[in-house]
């Protein structure tokens, strides 16, 4: 359950009630798995759980330069490059309730929505997204699941690093849209197959995800 | 949707993903997506490669001003984009090509009917309507073809394709596809380039047609 890894019920953690025993061992547990979350995730979930503009502050300082990075490769000006970078933090800000930390790590989601907001810029119209998933009113997250993921997104960015430099080149190419359509059309060098394991454990994940929430 | 047999290749689907597909193209991809939760989880693992890029890949220093900015924005009332949802057979991506309306159908003869949808330099993309029974029109593309089943079924010479399927063709693909009998085949295509149907328009017509 999520709604335990808040700062009110941390702080709820410390105090000295008496509870019983299988209360404590299920909090001490939470802990632990709330201590292992990326700093990221935490941050983002202060945000959404609790409005936490400190929390907001921090991924604002982590994700804007980076953001912005990356958005002056595709050769956008720098100044309307941080508009982007605007409107991408200000949407993490107002659609905070859509993050699904069981469904997606914070850079991912931040990513997505900063691909749709770079292309409504360029192509002056919106880009065609998915319909939005259906989820239950009131779903109880699982912070062993939310964990998981945290974690293999970690693993998978250790994999990339091990990349050698030219295939880490064309990887950053192709996710951050920097090849041509001839290259899309013919990716015989992408070394999709070195991540390919990563991104099929992530998926099975998914697909496990979406099967337990009876979407399938 | 279960029973999805022909899924959206890799480099399609990263294409999409990193926002280097041209619109037509992403119409059809983000409306399989819609029917497929196969290809939606493939999608998000390649969104959390994308969202490890952006983590590792160096940062660029802001100008001083934007944290307040946006700071100070926090608050400001927010603007809703109209939101569209599915309708009967079309998924919300396609509702909101058709700008929340019906499809306004254009006889192309002999049953077969197309309401295009988008039309540019970067491709188009159309509904088409295929009767039961009836061979869709023989025709060339000068790039890739993507087609999504919507509604029935139809096959050629690479296979079956129902509900949720999609076919990639590129130029190198003669087919002809064929409408089972039955209910109506509608599908949603992509093209990179005007479709050239041979035996149904005169070639000197298709300006007119937009196919
Ligand atoms: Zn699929």
């Amino acid at each position: 359950m999520l709604t335990s890894l808040s700062d009110q019920s941390l702080a709820a953690l410390d105090a000295p009630v008496t509870v019983d025993r299988d209360t404590s061992v299920v909090r001490e547990r939470e802990k632990v798995e709330r201590e292992s979350l990326s700093d990221q995730t935490v941050w983002m979930l202060a945000v959404r759980d609790n409005r936490d503009r400190v929390a907001f502050g921090r991924l604002f300082d982590y994700f804007a330069p980076r953001l912005k990075g990356v958005i002056c490769r595709s050769g956008m000006s720098p100044s309307q490059a941080e508009d982007v970078v605007q409107d991408v933090m200000l949407t993490v800000w107002r659609k905070a309730a859509m993050f699904d930390p069981e469904r997606a790590q914070v850079s991912a989601w931040i990513f997505q929505i900063a691909r749709n907001r770079q292309i409504d810029v360029i192509r002056k119209e919106r880009r065609p997204v998915p319909e939005e998933l259906k989820l239950p009113e009131e779903t109880q997250e699982d912070a062993a699941q939310v964990l998981a993921l945290d974690q293999e997104t970690q693993k998978l960015r250790a994999a990339l690093r091990r990349l050698k430099p030219a295939q880490r080149e064309m990887v950053e190419k192709a996710y951050l849209g920097e090849l041509t359509h001839s290259d899309i059309r013919d990716q015989t060098g992408l070394p999709l197959g070195t991540i390919k394991s990563r991104i099929r454990l992530g998926l099975e994940r998914l697909r496990h995800e979406l099967k337990e929430q009876g979407l399938t | 949707m279960t029973g999805v047999r022909h899924h959206i290749p890799d480099p399609l689907l990263v294409a999409y993903v990193s926002g280097s597909l041209p619109q037509a193209y992403s119409l059809v991809v983000a409306t399989h997506l819609s029917m497929c939760d196969d290809c939606r989880a493939r999608a998000t693992a390649h969104e959390a490669v994308g969202g490890s890029i952006l983590e590792s890949c160096g940062t660029a220093d802001l100008s001083g001003g934007l944290r307040q900015r946006v700071f100070d924005m926090l608050d400001e009332p927010v603007i809703e984009t109209p939101r569209y949802e599915r309708s009967g057979i079309f998924p919300a991506p396609v509702m909101e090509a058709l700008g929340g309306l019906p499809p306004k159908w254009k006889s192309l003869g002999m049953g077969v009917r197309q309401s295009i949808l988008s039309h540019d330099e970067g491709g188009s993309v159309r509904l088409l309507y295929i009767p039961g029974g009836q061979a869709v029109p023989d025709h060339g593309h000068n790039g890739l073809e993507l087609t999504l089943v919507l509604q029935g079924a139809f096959r050629d010479e690479t296979g079956r394709f129902g509900v949720g399927d999609l076919e990639v063709a590129d130029d190198d693909l003669e087919h002809t596809p064929v409408a089972e009998d039955g209910v109506a085949c509608i599908c949603l295509a992509a093209t990179d380039a005007a479709l050239r149907f041979r035996s149904l328009v005169p070639r000197l017509l298709q300006p007119i047609f937009r196919i």
